[in-house]
């Protein structure tokens, strides 16, 4: 696609405070990436102790480790700790890296900025954890934080709750506003739009997602906020309000918001499959207009996730035919890929068997989407397993999955070396095997009538819930590999080439590994 | 960097927008609401009487429903539990209300249709709902509210199930307000 015919040396002279002034005032994009995905990796396994927990609680029926209202708390706050601590700060590291490289960029276009959106994060999570500890307990009312539960009946943790939420919100703006600006205005010339790297685009247009919808969240969570202290009555009947309008104004925010957590996964695909299979993407401008046409339908199907609130028939129908309409773009994204393999010279390393994990999974949990967005069945499956199920296979094997691949995959450019293929290997089949036994199960006990977010169950539910909890536990700990291999790369190894993958093309691999601090502040020619 | 600064500026406007517009949903999502009669509420504002005539040749059965909100401590039901009546023709409801307690509460209630599409049909003339409601404690009375049922009703709806859920808004109760709300 492109090559660089500039010779600027590396800079040797590299600028930058030692110790931790580095980091606090730091506003190269490198540092601030490596930044947010230490913080997505922390988040990650703070939010995997929870899950840990109700795991536990839920290996045996009856009550054992810990109480109701606890269990509660773990249930939301895992919750928001992966949504907005590890999925959504991975993607904006991932983006910080890549997307100045990709573009022949020399960093992002708001430094400063982008300095301030993640160290204010950090503040969040600690506001928000910190919440646990206040007599009565963190929130605790899912975190889709539904009124009246985060209004009439929670107690004051939820100030802290929304404050938090607000200056989540506020980073993700910010980090939007500059992954735009830097897209806009920072190609390197030649780099037109339609010969962005998909990762770039997909970031583009979630970046647009993020500032349509994070401050609908805001707006949300500040309702909440004066509905609890102030005396509003957004939601509650009594002085007018209605608590199903919550329901409307949370789900415009987050149904957009589950394609910001997918959207960046696709970009990332996009760009393993090709170099594993040593074929040019198929499809590229499919690409880009199925990514754009699911942005647009996602602000057009919110109230999928209300069907049972009592909604009138056409409505509902305008809500599934909708949601169905998803499934096309979708489609056309998993085409292109199979296509792209398809007589390709393949092989697989880490990162290809984590994208064909995602493609095949993710897919799973598009079906069992489906199957919710069918009005009269969506009756039967609300607010049970099956859609716990159905939201992790799209989460966890298709975002995380996406994110571990990504990792393996741009690694070697970070570090400067090789990750140990041997242990990624055991990572990869640790994690496939471990999430399904994890996953696949929840579909059986939510279709027999589990209901989600509850810490006991019936008792035919017991041996599955058992099984669950166990691939649960090895999923945990087989992303202690993980960890592992990224400690093992960051301290050396096989030295890695600039190109790295045999079949990689693009910027990236046009600079030398490690990326040196400085890239590209002569902009390269496209040709 | 003007480029740069003209790009950030529009992008805030559009975060600043859309947080508006979560504000502009609640207004958006009332008058939707009643203008299309889903979710089962009613209007707030009293009802013309058109005296368009009264469709004898059908009954439609209006059921009634009450139940005080789980902090209201009111006795609060309907003196009958249905009625049938014929589309256009005006009837009186009474709903008895005692408040147990010494102390006066002001109470409110929130009317709810059901089946929501029925709700554009049913008129209030006059309801207690229109306002709140206050009661000295130890005391009882009598709250009416005066409908008819519009002639254009479909033909698929013969019951039209109305409930008041009663709330106590004693403590964000102005008395000043309402009084202007009298004088009106």
């Amino acid at each position: 696609m492109s090559a660089i015919s500039s010779e600027h040396d590396d800079h040797a002279h590299d600028h930058k405070p030692s110790g931790i002034k580095r980091w606090l005032f730091t506003t190269n994009h490198k540092d601030i990436g490596s930044m947010y995905l230490i913080f997505a990796l922390l988040m990650f396994f703070l939010g995997g102790a929870m899950a840990m927990v109700i795991r536990l609680e839920l290996f045996q029926p009856g009550m054992q480790f810990v109480e109701p209202q606890f269990f509660n708390q773990m249930t939301t706050v895992h919750g928001l700790i992966m949504v907005f601590g590890a999925v959504m700060p991975a993607f904006t590291g991932l983006a910080n890296w890549m997307i100045p490289i990709m573009i022949g960029a020399p960093d992002m276009a708001l430094p400063r900025m982008n300095n301030w959106s993640f160290w204010i994060l950090p503040f969040a999570f600690l506001i928000l954890i910190l919440s646990l500890f206040m007599p009565g307990g963190g929130p605790s009312f899912g975190w889709t934080f539904y009124a009246p539960l985060s209004t009439t009946y929670s107690n004051d943790s939820t100030a802290l709750f929304v404050f938090a939420i607000h200056i989540m919100g506020i980073s993700s703006i910010m980090g939007a506003i500059n992954v735009i600006v830097t897209i806009w205005n920072m190609r390197a010339p030649g780099m037109t739009w339609m010969k962005m790297p998909l990762f770039v685009w997909t970031w583009f247009i979630t970046a647009f997602l993020l500032i349509m919808v994070m401050p609908v969240l805001a707006t949300v969570v500040t309702m909440v906020l004066t509905d609890k202290y102030f005396g509003t009555s957004f939601f509650d009947a009594a002085g007018g309000g209605d608590p199903v309008l919550f329901q409307h104004i949370f789900w415009f925010f987050g149904h957009p918001e589950v394609y910001i957590m997918i959207l960046p996964a696709f970009g990332i695909v996009s760009a393993i499959i090709p170099t594993f299979a040593r074929k040019r993407l198929f499809g590229y401008a499919s690409m880009v207009y199925a990514t754009a046409s699911i942005a647009i339908l996602s602000f057009l199907v919110w109230a999928h996730h209300m069907f049972t609130t009592g909604m009138p028939v056409f409505a509902t129908l305008f809500f599934m035919y909708a949601t169905m309409l998803i499934a096309v773009p979708t489609g056309v994204k998993v085409f292109n890929w199979v296509a792209t393999m398809w007589r390709g010279a393949m092989t697989f390393e880490v990162p290809m068997m984590f994208a064909l994990a995602f493609i095949v999974l993710f897919t799973i949990g598009g079906f069992s989407g489906l199957m919710l967005a069918i009005t009269p069945a969506d009756f039967q499956y609300h607010d049970t397993y099956f859609v716990v199920a159905h939201f992790h296979y799209v989460l966890v094997t298709g975002a995380v999955f996406s994110i571990i691949a990504a990792a393996y995959y741009w690694l070697p450019k970070w570090t400067g070396y090789m990750y140990d293929e041997r242990l990624g290997q055991m990572h990869f089949w640790c994690s496939l095997i471990s999430v399904n036994l994890l996953f696949f199960p929840m579909h059986f006990v939510g279709l027999a009538g589990m209901p989600r977010r509850i810490p006991d169950y019936a008792l035919q539910f017991a041996d599955f819930n058992a099984f669950i909890s166990v691939g649960g536990f090895l999923f945990g700990l087989s992303q202690l590999i993980f960890v592992w291999v990224v400690v093992k790369c960051a301290r050396g190894g096989e030295k890695a080439t600039a190109q790295v993958w045999e079949g990689a093309e693009g910027l990236e691999w046009e600079i030398p590994s490690p990326a040196p601090y400085h890239t590209f502040e002569t902009p390269p020619v496209i040709k | 960097m003007p480029a740069h600064r003209r790009l950030v500026s529009k992008l805030l406007l559009v975060a600043l927008l859309m947080f508006g517009f979560g504000y502009a949903l609640v207004p958006l999502y009332e008058v939707f609401c009643e203008v299309t009669g889903i979710n089962g509420k009613t209007s707030n504002t009293p009802a013309m009487l058109l005296v368009d005539g009264v469709d004898t040749s059908r009954v439609v059965t209006i059921e009634f429903l009450a139940k005080p909100n789980k902090d209201m401590p009111w006795i609060f039901k309907p003196e009958v539990r249905r009625m049938t009546v014929h589309p256009g023709e005006v009837h009186v409801m009474n709903y008895l209300a005692e408040n147990p307690t010494a102390q006066m509460i002001v109470g409110q209630a929130v009317p709810s249709v059901s089946p929501g599409q029925a709700a554009l049909y049913l008129h209030k003339i006059e309801c207690f709902c229109f306002t709140q409601q206050q009661l000295a404690g130890g005391k009882n009375m009598l709250m009416p509210v005066q409908f008819y049922v519009d002639p254009a009703l479909p033909a698929q709806f013969s019951t039209i199930t109305l409930n008041y859920t009663l709330y106590d808004v004693t403590a964000s109760w102005q008395p000043v307000a309402s009084i202007e709300k009298i004088g009106e």
